[in-house]
């Protein structure tokens, strides 16, 4: 019997050589190019006849740029329209790359936690660098709320630079966390129902049942882990 | 104690997290049909909230499940 794990690994599909490093295109940047296309797909196939009575399909990239827009005005005000795309390409991501990933014998490219990961610092390395250009040094008062008393500095500074350094490293792990998990018990489920015959019809239907639920699991994590993004991006721009 | 045994032990206590995760998600829940039935209207407006937390004390519950799992496997 395969184990669990194998579905994880990373197969290259041919070579590449750029500049003589060995960077072969593997399963894992299918998947991701395959992300991208898709949601390239989504919006022009939604955009490009321009009707004024919208067809479904233009309905439905209309309400995901709504979706979107509204989550970034409700947390992060009107003046976070600038990063509208950092978080419409951060959200179309993750939850293209959590669906493809669904596909039998598909692979998802956030079940790595170095994708997850590079995802999660990128956002860290903008909210830092967005809020160091909107403040200046001002922005390390983030670390300092008002209010509190000066005698507790010493202990709450340090304790307020260790929560927003972990905030990267709980982004990433709860993607790839999720991910990981769910697949992993996808296939434990299958590989009983391979194994019991005609009684195998038990474990299929709690496979079934927890298909549905990684499909939840899937679009759920893209809206967490967006609307994390736009709460991060509110903490840097308005300080507290 | 043998190292492998030790290793199942380890892997078994590190799921205790587990009990406080449950306790946390049946009260965002609890708290959120509470706030629905006394004020219908605001649902559309708790729901994400109440969704956004389910995800963060989920994601409790997967750390746990991956320090259990390198705890199994380091």
């Amino acid at each position: 019997m395969i184990d669990p794990l194998h579905q994880f690994e990373i197969q290259k599909i041919f070579d590449l050589k750029i500049f003589n490093i060995d960077i072969p295109f593997t399963n894992s940047s299918l998947f991701m190019s395959l992300t991208v296309f898709c949601s390239a797909i989504l919006f022009i196939m939604g955009t490009h006849k321009k009707l004024m009575i919208p067809s479904r399909m233009q309905m439905l990239v209309e309400s995901l740029y709504g979706f979107i827009r509204e989550l970034i005005q409700d947390n992060i005000g009107p003046e976070g329209m600038k990063y509208f795309s950092l978080v419409l390409s951060v959200f179309l991501f993750v939850l293209f790359g959590n669906l493809l990933g669904m596909i039998p014998y598909g692979f998802t490219i956030t079940s790595h936690i170095i994708v997850t990961f590079c995802l999660a610092f990128m956002v860290f390395l903008i909210v830092v660098g967005v809020g160091l250009k909107e403040h200046g040094f001002h922005f390390f008062s983030l670390f300092l709320p008002q209010g509190a008393p000066l005698l507790m500095a010493p202990l709450l500074i340090p304790i307020e630079v260790l929560s927003f350094f972990s905030r990267p490293i709980s982004l990433s792990v709860r993607l790839f966390a999720n991910m990981m998990a769910g697949h992993t018990i996808l296939k434990v489920f299958a590989g009983f129902t391979v194994a019991l015959g005609v009684f195998g019809i038990a474990p299929l239907l709690v496979n079934a049942a927890l298909m549905s639920l990684e499909f939840l699991v899937a679009i759920l994590q893209a809206y967490v882990f967006t609307i994390l993004t736009c709460l991060y991006l509110k903490d840097a721009i308005h300080l507290h | 104690m043998e190292v492998e045994a030790a290793k199942m032990i380890g892997a078994g206590l590190a799921l205790f997290a587990l009990f406080g995760v449950g306790l946390g998600i049946g009260n965002i829940f609890s708290t959120l049909i509470s706030s629905v039935a006394r004020n219908p209207s605001v649902k559309d407006q708790v729901f994400p909230i109440a969704i956004l937390g389910f995800a963060l004390t989920e994601a409790v519950a997967l750390f746990a499940l991956v320090v259990s799992i390198l705890i199994l496997y380091k």
